[in-house]
């Protein structure tokens, strides 16, 4: 009977604590589009418990707001549409959001662990002074998470002890939220004056591609050193197409300059976890590994039988692929 | 002319495939073969770059962590800093060290030496954490120019091209400023001998967290750390048209 009314109390207290809970989401857009992890980090938010508020903090935040309008289940989504966030820098980014934090007394706050939520969250933690918790790859409860460390080899379960936890996520380890069946009302983030003279953008220089996103495409197919030179790789983008799938690269490719650092998949690439991942000349490093190990079926293509790629993959085609490629292109 | 701060990890060398302890309390590190974490070494030569280029007057390294962190400091000490920091922390304050306090005794040692720049790896690839730089640099209240791919140094800016996700960017940020070195940054030299043994009769200073005022208590308690799930060994196949028909079993082409 004891037990019975300690559970009681139990569940109680825990719904108590959860209605207390309160996350933030920065939204991560580009002034067009919303970018797609945000729906990732929101499905993260969910499993915390408590209510959501989402930022969406730009020059232009229409767009995104317009699409999180749709997400159900959130409390509100604040904006803040203004020149002082140009280029997105982490410096007038984190005034904003420690603003925002003094008005809501939030307990957690949520990006996804790309390159705009790894620049930003550690400097809104540490003015917080709270640890944060880089790409989490799952969440237990609302204090214990989980994560990849030594390129993906350990898996490290954690309790984050400051009042304010602040997580990065991994995308591709929550299902993304479908934004659908909700009305959050949006209402103006607090006002302030968010310009700073610390950072200014000058200007960028993305690689344009109309193949699907890397880190959100179902298939990949990726090249490696044994592609020899960037001109090969359309043996790749060939077999890509056919597929629909995007295109990444090893370490040794890029630094070979085969192919722009942003195709990277790796340890400090990018993570991806497609459906499919087909690695051609890619011998399979461990760094290369962390970055794709969790994709549901791997090939390889390597004409080396010792390559460690085959040890995680699925199907293994020892073979020469200046041949193999052609070939499997044309008969899908 | 500008002084130089480098912030340096002892870690597990990358190419050494790591076991995790039968207590899951951590991984294997006894016995085992450490050295500069990769990202940091391409910190030190920008740092060392800019000294020779006369941008920079000096060089200091500083490496939180046991005795044995004295190793690394000896490695950028070699590749041309001036001189070093030993941050002692060891047992199990060693354990839960995180970036947050790395950060804050950067930060501190940065003010008592008065130095322009910060510059530190993008992260250290054993805690994968990708937060010193960031953490620094908002303990300071200096810009941050994170993933730096190359960085021109004018008087009283920098001008840093970023590497992010859908190409490159380019900020410029007041100095002083923290960096995080990407690994395009540069190709880090290697110490030669001669430089090595000059290396040995370069200054490291000994300081503990508490004498720069910096609590080290955890944040974090690691519950458990254990491996990866395993993947089933896959087949290899004879041809590509049995790959095509898996793919077509597998529902990944029509």
């Amino acid at each position: 009977m004891f037990s019975k009314c300690s559970r009681q109390f139990t569940v109680q207290f825990s719904n108590q604590i959860k209605r207390l809970q309160s996350t933030l989401v920065i939204a991560e857009h580009n002034n067009e589009s919303l970018t797609p992890i945000t729906q990732n980090a929101l499905a993260a938010a969910k499993k915390l418990g408590g209510d959501i508020t989402v930022l969406v903090a730009g020059t232009k935040c229409g767009p995104a707001v317009e699409k999180l309008a749709k997400a159900n289940g959130l409390k509100r989504v604040l904006v803040a549409e203004n020149d002082a966030f140009k280029g997105f820098t982490a410096e007038s980014l984190t005034t904003l959001v420690l603003a925002t934090q003094k008005q809501f007394n939030f307990t957690h706050i949520v990006a996804g662990a790309t390159a705009f939520g790894k620049a930003l969250l550690p400097r809104v933690a540490a003015k917080l002074d709270s640890s944060p918790v880089t790409d989490v790859i799952g969440i237990k409860s609302a204090d214990t998470f989980v994560r990849s460390i030594y390129a993906g080899n350990a898996i490290q379960t954690l309790v984050a002890k400051d009042p304010v936890k602040v997580l990065s996520v991994r995308g591709t380890s929550f299902e993304a939220d479908n934004l659908e069946g909700g009305s959050a009302a949006s209402e103006p983030a607090p006002a302030g004056s968010y310009a700073t003279d610390l950072t200014s953008f000058v200007g960028q220089e993305l690689s344009k591609s109309d193949r699907p996103e890397l880190t959100s495409a179902n298939v990949v197919v990726s090249g490696g050193r044994g592609l020899k030179s960037g001109d090969n790789f359309k043996l790749l983008y060939d077999l890509a197409d056919k597929l629909n799938a995007a295109v990444g690269a090893s370490r040794a490719a890029v630094d070979a300059g085969y192919v722009p650092n942003d195709m990277q998949v790796g340890q400090t690439g990018k993570i991806v976890a497609p459906d499919l991942y087909i690695a051609v000349g890619i011998s399979g490093a461990i760094q290369h590994l962390a970055g794709m190990k969790d994709s549901k079926t791997i090939v390889a293509i390597n004409k080396d039988p010792e390559a460690p790629i085959f040890q995680v993959s699925d199907y293994g085609l020892v073979a020469d692929l200046f041949k193999a490629v052609p070939e499997l292109t044309g008969k899908l | 002319m500008a002084r130089v701060l480098v912030g340096v990890k002892r870690v597990i060398d990358y190419a050494v495939k790591i076991r995790v302890k039968p207590d899951k309390k951590g991984v294997v590190t006894d016995g085992v073969k450490h050295s500069m974490n990769p990202f940091d070494e391409i910190a030190v030569e920008e740092a060392v770059r800019m000294k020779e280029k006369k941008l920079v007057s000096e060089i200091i390294a500083v490496s939180c962590g046991p005795v044995q962190s004295q190793e690394v400091i000896r490695t950028a000490l070699a590749m041309g800093v001036d001189k070093g920091i030993h941050v002692e922390v060891s047992g199990p304050e060693y354990e839960t060290l995180q970036p947050i306090h790395v950060s804050k005794i950067l930060a501190k040692i940065a003010q008592n030496e008065k130095v322009d720049l910060v510059i530190v790896g993008k992260q250290a690839i054993d805690d994968d954490s990708n937060q010193t730089a960031q953490m620094t640099a908002a303990v300071l209240d200096w810009p941050q120019a994170t993933f730096a791919s190359k960085i021109e140094k004018g008087d009283k800016e920098l001008t840093v091209t970023r590497e992010v996700d859908g190409g490159l960017e380019t900020i410029k940020c007041k100095i002083p400023a923290v960096i995080s070195a990407d690994l395009r940054l540069n190709e880090p030299r290697y110490a030669t001998l001669p430089n090595i043994m000059k290396a040995k009769k370069k200054p490291i200073t000994k300081v503990t967290p508490k004498d720069l005022g910096v609590d080290i208590s955890p944040r974090i308690e690691i519950l458990s750390v254990e491996d990866p799930p395993v993947r089933q060994a896959g087949v290899i196949l004879p041809d590509v048209d049995a790959l095509v028909t898996k793919l077509k079993e597998g529902g990944h082409v029509p």
